[in-house]
């Protein structure tokens, strides 16, 4: 037996928790996929300022 | 020890699909169609990341304003039977959390949108969410029988904002996209409330079959439908158009002006005789008729790298 018995409460909210989990999952996926496309199109600039620094 | 959320244990936690549901899902699937047809009728190729992410977006910002209307409209909504069963309403989610999720979400699809897309995209569905939550369900749907004309021009919005996706600017077709769900609103609405006879009046929502009668109501319905005909049909001959779409506008619009004629030749006692089988038959026939438009608009674009969509 655990030390702490899941409450009700727990049982109940754990769906909508797990829901949310996997939407921040989803979101964080996605601005990756964008990130990736975003820096492999062939019209990709550095900002001005980045340039400077790397040259 | 005690546990002390036996104190505060509710009776019911709002589970994932309450919070869904606030974001009308029903208006954000006509939502999510109508702006991937703009992003893939414009003539602008768009990366398939770059795309599903900002019909995402937008599909999030128009249900974002719709959980801000659902907050907003609460009190009305719970009058209604069509909108008895709604988060609020029925209990499920305090109007709080409704209002906390409409803002949270604006800002999140705005930003993204202006990130994953351009500038003004973003701008264009930040314009669209403050149209309907603040312009249209604040100030002017309980003020004006022509709430549904201009609620109207929200839901126009999405084409326009998946055409400024692909191109980055306004242009003429994005405008009859626009148009086309702009005119098609009024009649499909004043249908809906000439068969759900009660709940508006019981709600002191002014609409038009409550402030100018149902005779003014059924003309209406006629005048909108058919200056939709020479839109629609009209849309037809422009860069977005085609034969396939043409065909479907004529067979279509031919269809809905009848339907909208025979609305206009009735009165309530014969529309009371049959329990409103006109008015309900035009309802669903507004369904597929924005539906198919759009559907013909897509699949013109969608031929046109083979040399078969369009004109040309």
């Amino acid at each position: 037996m655990s030390l702490r018995s899941e409450h009700d409460l727990h049982r109940r909210r754990k769906g909508r928790n797990v829901g949310v989990g996997l939407l921040l999952g989803g979101f964080v996926v996605l601005v990756m996929a964008l990130t990736y496309v975003k820096i492999t199109q062939t019209d990709f600039e550095l900002p001005a300022a980045q340039r400077e620094v790397n040259n | 020890m005690t546990d002390m959320t036996n104190n505060t244990v509710q009776e019911y936690d709002a589970q994932l699909g309450d919070y869904f549901a606030l974001l009308k899902p029903r208006v954000m699937s006509l939502v999510v169609f109508t702006a991937l047809v703009g992003l893939l009728a414009a003539p602008v190729p768009v990366n398939p990341v770059i795309a599903f992410a900002s019909i995402l977006f937008i599909a999030i910002g128009a249900g974002a304003s719709g959980a801000l209307n659902m907050w907003w409209d609460a009190d009305i909504d719970a009058v209604m039977k069509r909108t008895q069963g709604r988060p609020i309403p029925s209990g499920r989610v305090q109007p709080g959390e409704a209002l906390a999720l409409g803002v949270a979400l604006s800002g999140l699809s705005v930003m993204m949108l202006a990130l994953a897309a351009n500038l003004l995209a973003g701008a264009m569905l930040l314009f669209t969410i403050l149209f309907y939550a603040v312009f249209y369900s604040m100030w002017l749907k309980r003020r004006t029988p022509q709430n549904i004309v201009i609620g109207g021009a929200a839901g126009a919005f999405p084409p326009v904002i998946g055409w400024i996706v692909a191109t980055g600017s306004f242009s003429v077709e994005a405008w009859l996209m626009f148009a086309l769900i702009f005119m098609w609103t009024p009649p499909h609405f004043w249908a809906l409330a000439l068969f759900m006879r009660s709940d508006y009046d019981d709600a002191g929502v002014p609409m038009l079959t409550v402030t100018h009668g149902r005779p003014a109501t059924r003309r209406q319905i006629l005048i909108y439908t058919a200056l939709l005909f020479v839109l629609a049909v009209g849309t037809g001959f422009t860069a977005i158009g085609g034969p396939l779409y043409l065909a479907v506008a004529l067979v279509l619009n031919a269809l809905f002006l009848l339907g909208a004629w025979r609305i206009w030749q009735r009165d309530e006692a014969a529309a009371e005789a049959d329990n409103y089988a006109v008015e309900r038959k035009f309802f669903r026939l507004s369904l597929w008729y924005l539906f198919l438009h759009f559907g013909a608009i897509l699949a013109e674009a969608t031929l046109r790298p083979w040399g078969l969509g369009g004109w040309a």
